[in-house]
């Protein structure tokens, strides 16, 4: 049965209702913490605030921030405020630097993400006769059993397949009749280009939808995945930290996230200053968990750049929504002192035709940076002569330097030769940072 | 009749040559011409193979960047100037070159010459109406 909303209550409710409910959840979270994480505990001491403090919206700003850094501080249970008894589950952050980051899930905690991801679900027109391929990675990876578990809520037929083996998961995309499918945006271009190289069609599946999300993305990768599988690309966001993918969800007027502001708190701060900057304004992103009993938040500094809106959207729902991204202020490289974002590649990749199968490789030799960015030679793309290959080479310099202004060195590689089958693709190599 | 030919994009690393040759000569795939163009950062290897088909998907499966072009194959008279003959024959008609390479034939026994050009067609026709041998 098709369902505009999952929770409809909360998802239309007024302002006026909203801000009420997150004033009450706040203070409540506020004083639970307090009460349970001494680094918290500490912090607000430290800057004279008390739970009572708390006593508007506003107060937020009183609150102290969270960084990354804390939570690798705190190792492995330090910032958990529930017994160990109550906690039923544990994810990992997928860093590939320094320690993971642990977080943990009460059952109430599972119950609220499951949810959260049964409304991104909805919001993309998924029903409970969808077959629905997970192939985000299971694991501590919060993407598979975060999907798995909305999917599972709202009665669709989960296929967990996990990522990786992407022969297997085109047979069974095709035998099993998946309608939707839920993985990384560059593992679904990954398995559109499988799709296509195995001779199939989009016609030849019955994929109709897909939840996209654990990494940066552009609206151009997003029409080479509609356009490669066939079917409509959402953007579901979230982050391990926060609570998994679900934080923010896609409605089908794909016009930015709507936060789901009953269990988050969504602030956007100039980085530098941290004041509030005005809707439509870019800044960074940061979270406070509303809800959470075993890994509350506040003031997450999720690192991302992006903006939000509180216009109404065209779909009824009334939480605020904040757009995609637009990159990470610590994925920025500054190479010979410019600044570059990976998406800013991808997009120029994506003007020019090309699949965004790319990695930028960063160095330091006799004290100059070097800065090169691999692209890989699809058979579309080569047309067997050397005159060809390098004119292609001189176009993207070209097309780099004019959006970057500085000129990477650009190295044809063979094809799928880029590291990315399993969950996020590795878009940034540095070896600055070895000699360092 | 047009020569299919492969060129096969090499990234220019140790043993990059030597894969695709061992993955031919595993699939019994015999050679009759190869060339190998070099660019600063990687080569196109263009081979002429007793089966283009086949040969195709086993490049292919070494993870490789390949294509089939049609190129011309003429047998150059094995005189002095031989070749000139075929040159001045493209020439009147102006017919440009992009590449060239020669190899003797096991079946003729005679200097064969593949060169790629933007119409082949055109210029295998003007090579036999010039009385010239393609192969």
């Amino acid at each position: 049965m098709e369902r505009k909303y999952w929770q409809e209550e909360m998802e239309t409710a007024s302002r006026e209702t909203l801000d009420k409910l997150q004033l009450e959840r706040l203070q409540k979270s506020v004083k639970r913490t307090y009460e349970n994480v001494p680094m918290y505990r500490e912090r607000m001491d430290a800057a004279g605030v008390k739970p009572e403090d708390i006593k508007t919206l506003d107060d937020i700003r009183k609150l102290p921030f969270t960084c990354k850094q804390d939570l690798r501080d705190t190792y492995p249970y330090g910032m958990f405020a529930a017994p160990m008894k109550d906690v039923v589950r544990i994810h990992a952050s997928s860093g590939t630097t320094g320690k993971q980051i642990v977080v943990g899930y009460t059952k109430n905690d599972l119950e609220a993400w499951d949810n959260i991801v049964a409304r991104q679900l909805i919001a993309a027109g998924l029903t409970d006769e969808d077959k629905v391929q997970v192939a985000y990675g299971y694991g501590l990876f919060t993407g598979g059993l975060g999907l798995h578990g909305g999917a599972s809520l709202l009665g669709s037929t989960v296929i967990p397949i996990s990522s990786g083996n992407t022969a297997r998961q085109v047979a069974l995309m095709k035998d099993l009749e998946a309608t939707a499918l839920a993985c990384t945006p560059s593992y679904a271009l990954f398995l559109a280009e499988s799709i296509a190289e195995a001779g199939l069609k989009p016609e030849d599946l019955k994929l109709r939808a897909g939840i996209f999300g654990a990494e940066p993305w552009t609206e151009g990768m997003r029409k080479q995945i509609e356009a490669g599988l066939g079917i409509k690309a959402y953007d579901i966001y979230g982050l391990t930290e926060v609570m998994g993918p679900g934080v923010a969800y896609e409605c089908s007027e794909q016009k930015g996230m709507h936060v789901n502001e009953d269990h988050f708190i969504i602030e956007i701060l100039d980085p530098d200053t941290l004041e509030p900057v005005p809707d439509g304004c870019q800044g960074e992103i940061v979270f406070t968990s509303l809800t959470k009993e075993a890994f509350p938040v506040m003031r997450y500094r999720t690192r991302d750049i992006g903006s939000v809106t509180h216009e109404p959207c065209a779909c009824g729902r009334t939480f605020v929504r904040m757009s995609k991204p637009q990159g990470r202020t610590d994925d920025m490289l500054i190479i010979r002192g410019v600044n570059v974002f990976p998406s800013q590649i991808e997009e120029v990749l994506i003007k020019l035709g090309y699949t965004p199968n790319y990695q930028i490789v960063v160095d330091r030799v006799n004290n100059l940076d070097t800065f090169e960015v691999k692209v890989e030679l699809s058979e579309s793309m080569f047309e067997g002569s050397v005159g060809d290959l390098s004119r292609r080479e001189r176009e993207i310099g070209e097309g780099m330097r004019s959006t970057l202004g500085i000129s990477p060195k650009i190295t044809l590689v063979n094809p799928h030769s880029i590291e990315r089958s399993i969950g996020k693709a590795k878009r940034v190599i540095d070896n600055r940072k070895l000699h360092d | 009749m047009a020569v299919k030919q492969l060129s096969v994009f090499i990234e220019n690393r140790k043993g990059m040559l030597s894969e695709v040759t061992d993955a031919l000569s595993d699939a019994h795939i015999n050679l009759r011409a190869l060339c190998l163009a070099e660019a600063a950062d990687y080569g196109i290897l263009r081979l002429i193979v007793d089966d283009t088909e086949k040969a195709v998907g086993i490049v292919r499966d070494t993870g490789r960047t390949v294509v089939v072009n049609d190129v011309v194959g003429v047998i150059v008279p094995d005189t002095p100037g031989g070749l000139n003959l075929v040159l001045h024959t493209l020439n009147g008609h102006d017919v440009g070159i992009d590449y060239m390479y020669a190899f003797i034939s096991k079946e003729n026994g005679k200097a064969n010459v593949v060169f790629r050009t933007a119409d082949v067609a055109a210029a295998d026709k003007y090579l036999s109406d010039a009385g010239f041998e393609l192969i």
